[in-house]
Order: C-alpha cells, then sequence, then structure tokens
C-alpha cells in the first residue's frame, strides 16, 4: 500500500504541514490579487481620515471654539479606526474560510482532504491575524503622516494585551459567521456583511455606547469589540496601568474561550448538515 | 489522525446498498403564501411536488458493487443518472442515507478521516484556485495530504512533464489555461498525493484525443506501478472499453448491468459479430427515452 505517507509523519508535523498549507495558499492569494490589496488599502486609509477630520473640522463646523480638546477626540477616532480595521479583517477573512472556497470551486476538493476542521480553521485564522496585523500597521503609519499622535503617555503593552485577548474572541465570531455560506449558498456570504455591519454599529468604533438607544447599548454589552475599543482607549488615551487591563482582558478571554469552541463545533455541524443535504457542490 | 485499522487487502471498494436522497426545493415563502402553483416538470421527469412539500428523489438508489484492489472499474450512464453522486458518497462529500460503502474494509461513515487518507478524486471541472498558478494549487494540495514542499515539487515536476504539460506554464496563473489544460494539472494532482483509490468523474471531458490518450496510458501506469485501484465515470464508451476491467451502468440512480464489457456485449448480441460498448449502453439506457413535447427524444435521469 503505497499511501503510508500520512502514517509515516507524526501528528504534529502532519498538522503543522497542513496549517502551513493554508498558510502559503492564502499568501498566494493575496500575491495574485496585489491589485485589490492596493485598492482596499487606500479605501481603508481614506475612510479612516474621512473619519478623523471630523474632529479636526468640529470647530470649523461651529463657528466657535469648541469646549473640548480636540487632540483628544482625534486620538479617539483614530484608535477606533485602527481597532476597528484590525479586528474586522480578523472577522472577515476568517468568515471568509467557505466563502472563498465556494468562489473558487474548490470547496469539495479542501473538505475532502484528510483534515482535521480545527487544523484547517487553525491555518485561516492564522492568516487572519498576521493579514489583520500587518495591513494594520500599514494604515496606522500613514495616517501618522497626517495628524501628531501623542503616545507619551500610552500604555502600549496593556493596549497590546487587550487587543490580543481580543482577538480570540474575533476569531471564534468569524468561525460561527462562516457556517452562513455552508448553510445558504448563494446568500451566506452576504449575511457575514450584515453581522460585520451590525458590529460596527453597536460597539462604540467612533463614539461611546452610551449614546446608543438603551436596547442597542444592552446588546453592546456582549460584543467583545466593545470591550478591545475600551480597553485600548483607557490604556492609550488614559495610559491606564497593566492591572486596569486586566477586566478587558478575562472579559476578553471568557468571550473567546465561549466563541471558540461553540464556533468549531457549529462549524462540524453546519458541514455535516451540508454533506446531507448536498449543499457542498453547490457554488454560490 | 494517523490511520491505524487494518485494510482488507483485496476489496479496494465494497458499495452496499448505497441510496442517497435529494428533496427539490420549497418554492419561494411569497409563492407559498400566495398559495401559487409550482410549475412541475414534464411527468415521469421528476416526481410531482405538492405546494410547500419536498418530495425525494432517489439519486442513487440501492447500488451495490464491488471493486478489487487493482481494477479499474468504469460506471456508465446518462447524464444525471447519478455518477457523479455515487463518486461523492465514496469521497466523503455526501452522506449515505441508506446503505454503505466501504474503502479496503473501512466503512466511510464510520472513519471519514481514514478514507480520506486513502483516497482522491478527479471532478468533471477542474476546481482550482484560479489565479493561483499550477506549482501553487499543487503545493497547497500535496500538503493537504501530507507531501512535503521539495517531495512535492519534484513529483509535480514530473508528472506534468508526463502528461505534456509545457514548464513555461507552471508559474502561470491557472485562468490563463484552456480547459484541457487546467483538467491535465486536476489530474497531476491526484496522482501527486499517491491515493490507493482513485476517484475520476469524467477525467478526460473537454481534452483532445492526444491528451485522451496521455491520460489513460497514466491511469494504467498508476495502477500497474503504484497498486492503486481506480473508479471512473466517463460518457466516452471507447474510453470505457479501452481501459476498464469491469464496468457498471447506472440509469435512474440504479444499477441497471455490471461486468466486463465483453460480457455486457455478450449479453445483448444475438449473433457472432459483438456490438460495441456503445450499443450496449443504448441498449440498456435508451428504452426509457422520452418523448418531449412530441418532437425531441432526450434520456431521462
Amino acid at each position: 500500500m503505497p499511501n503510508n505517507r500520512i502514517r509515516g509523519l507524526s501528528s504534529v508535523r502532519l498538522h503543522a504541514l497542513q496549517t502551513y498549507a493554508f498558510l502559503a495558499r492564502n499568501w498566494h492569494l493575496t500575491r495574485r490579487y496585489w491589485g485589490w490589496e492596493v485598492v482596499w488599502f487606500f479605501y481603508s486609509l481614506t475612510s479612516g481620515l474621512s473619519v478623523v477630520f471630523i474632529a479636526q473640522g468640529a470647530e470649523a463646523l461651529t463657528g466657535e471654539a469648541v469646549g473640548f480638546d480636540v487632540q483628544y477626540l482625534t486620538m479617539y477616532l483614530i484608535i477606533g479606526t485602527l481597532v476597528w480595521r484590525y479586528l474586522s479583517a480578523i472577522f472577515i477573512l476568517t468568515s471568509e474560510v467557505i466563502a472563498w472556497e465556494r468562489w473558487e470551486g474548490t470547496i469539495e476538493y479542501t473538505l475532502m482532504a484528510p483534515v482535521r476542521r480545527w487544523v484547517h480553521l487553525v491555518g485561516q485564522t492564522a492568516y487572519s491575524l498576521t493579514y489583520g496585523l500587518i495591513s494594520t500597521l500599514l494604515i496606522g503609519v500613514a495616517m501618522a503622516l497626517f495628524f501628531k499622535l501623542d503616545l507619551s503617555d500610552a500604555n502600549l503593552i496593556g493596549a497590546g494585551a487587550v487587543i490580543l485577548a481580543g482577538s480570540l474572541s474575533l476569531v471564534g465570531i468569524g468561525i460561527l459567521a462562516s457556517i452562513l455560506p455552508l448553510l445558504y449558498p448563494e446568500r451566506g456570504a452576504q449575511m457575514t456583511n450584515v453581522v460585520e455591519a451590525s458590529f460596527l454599529l453597536i460597539s462604540g468604533v467612533y463614539y461611546p455606547i452610551s449614546v446608543l438607544p438603551d436596547w442597542m447599548e444592552t446588546i453592546a454589552q456582549f460584543s467583545p469589540v466593545t470591550y478591545v475599543l475600551n480597553g485600548t482607549r483607557a490604556a492609550i488615551l488614559d495610559g491606564a496601568p497593566l492591572a486596569d487591563m486586566q477586566q478587558y482582558v478575562v472579559s476578553l478571554l471568557a468571550l473567546g474561550i465561549v466563541t471558540l469552541p461553540l464556533g468549531l463545533r457549529a462549524f462540524i455541524a453546519a458541514e455535516n448538515y451540508a454533506k446531507r443535504t448536498g449543499k457542498l457542490k453547490r457554488v454560490g | 489522525m494517523l490511520a491505524k485499522r487494518p485494510l482488507d487487502p483485496q476489496q479496494a471498494l465494497v458499495v452496499d446498498a448505497i441510496t442517497k436522497y435529494f428533496h427539490l426545493p420549497k418554492p419561494p415563502l411569497w409563492k407559498r403564501l400566495l398559495g401559487a402553483k409550482e410549475t412541475l416538470p414534464a411527468p415521469g421527469m421528476l416526481p410531482q411536488v405538492k405546494n410547500g412539500a419536498k418530495e425525494p428523489i432517489a439519486a442513487v438508489d440501492h447500488v451495490s458493487f464491488s471493486v478489487a484492489r487493482g481494477e479499474i472499474f468504469g460506471v456508465l450512464g446518462p447524464n444525471g443518472s447519478g455518477k457523479s453522486t455515487l463518486i461523492r458518497l465514496i469521497s466523503t462529500l455526501l452522506k449515505a442515507d441508506k446503505g454503505s460503502a466501504k474503502v479496503f474494509g473501512i466503512d466511510i461513515a464510520e472513519d471519514e478521516m481514514a478514507v480520506k487518507q486513502l483516497i482522491s478524486r478527479v471532478s468533471v471541472d477542474a476546481a482550482f484556485f484560479k489565479k493561483l498558478s499550477p506549482m501553487e494549487n499543487l503545493l497547497y494540495g500535496a500538503r493537504l495530504y501530507g507531501v512535503t514542499g521539495p517531495q512535492a515539487t519534484v513529483k509535480a515536476y514530473e508528472i506534468m512533464g508526463r502528461l505534456g504539460l509545457k514548464r513555461s506554464t507552471y508559474a502561470e496563473p491557472m485562468e490563463e489555461m484552456s480547459r484541457g489544460m487546467q483538467q491535465k494539472v486536476a489530474i497531476a494532482r491526484a496522482f501527486l498525493t499517491s491515493p490507493i483509490l482513485l476517484l475520476l468523474d469524467e477525467p478526460t471531458t473537454g481534452l483532445d484525443p492526444r491528451s485522451k490518450r496521455d491520460v489513460r496510458a497514466f491511469i494504467e501506469e498508476l495502477r500497474d506501478s503504484h497498486d492503486a485501484t481506480i473508479l471512473i465515470t466517463t460518457h466516452d464508451m471507447e474510453e470505457a472499453d479501452l481501459i476498464c476491467d469491469r464496468v457498471a451502468v447506472i440509469h435512474n440512480g440504479k444499477l441497471v448491468a455490471t461486468g466486463t464489457p465483453e460480457e455486457l456485449k455478450r449479453s445483448i448480441s444475438n449473433s457472432d459479430e459483438l456490438p460495441t460498448l456503445e450499443d450496449v449502453f443504448i441498449h440498456l439506457t435508451g428504452e426509457q427515452l422520452i418523448d418531449v413535447d412530441g418532437a425531441n427524444a432526450s434520456l431521462a435521469g
């Protein structure tokens, strides 16, 4: 029997190789679609700048001296823009684990390969995190050319810890959203955009959640993006010490502990449903 | 992850009364609310659908056969007869509603992962990341099956060369290749993982005669030199006659005949002159020719 190659590899080595397969594939796809990457970079940068310039224009808008710290509002919006850019990139790329395959028509090939589903999702997630981090850093550097950023009192390590903890929750929610294209071949991908837009609305990306209607504010308490933004702003704007970050990190890790296994189980259940009903075949 | 189950050394595939039902989609909600009647397909083509109800269609209906190790086994049938569904069931891409399939003694439903390690599939539509090059696609696929990059690169060059793919195309996006060339890369991808059961779903559709010959030669070599068993579906009767040790004819989801090409030909012949496999195919599946609009005839399924 010639097919003893997989048996010849240790589980760890095999899983590492398979994880790398997804990372390398996604890197090649990004490289081949470089034109879109350039477009998205400029789109994200100009969208972010457009929002942040609202703070700069407050005085011109009202025609009189404003009663708040323009520099504070500028930083508030920059943090919102960059954190949202990073988290939404993780969410979108993770949730597109099936949408990409449907688009390319490769879903059957990938899902019949001898790969544990968690390995598949780790590969996709690792790429999401790397892509989100690098693209956000590039946009952050570009934004720094437009505004004077004072980070002298910022607790950057604390902010990093909050963002890292928040990433796990977003991965779990992204995996949950990724089952939509499995269940609904034609409309699933669009549904994930609705989920993403809802997070943008309720999580206080550009404003405190206290300005939202009560019912939306209540929902915002369950959004990990809310905690990431609050924690990051506390660390950077107020220079809150590491000890104060604990509340955010613990809340986010708790959300991650719930959403990650829930996402994996839901994904496997959705895959089995698609195999029972023949929905893998259809290309949306 | 590691397959530790003992493999049946002789029976590559045993399919026992495997059955798969599909449900017709419901009419849109607004139509159901308005109580509008669905447009029904031609009588006899599909089961009738009552408003909102989902009547199951048996795409594969109690199909049983076995394939010995090292055999090239053909599955023939008209469009929509259930050939691809059968391949998908064996490929773990569909779950059977009834019956079972065992690959080298391993039940697909019981240990899907162990079966996945033993099989590979080439579908009629070459499924690739179209912006990626053949080599990038092949390396991706090989790694999923536990073949390292360096091993896969050496083997990919060898197989693509054998299949007549020009080196200048290895690094170009797949979307710039013809459909026939893409299909050759799909075949190379399946061979790259050295499956012991290879499922080929109309692998030579869209290929020119020379390419078909290359692929056939490669399939036979894979069986002879690499101890592979091959299940192939095809519409090309000449191809089936040339390379298949045995064939099964499937029609409307049911198996209607199994045997060597010679046996099937003799089964319908009343004279010394043997008919072609195409004659056998028409004989076995053409009885249910349906007169559509009283003009053109087409095969059911």
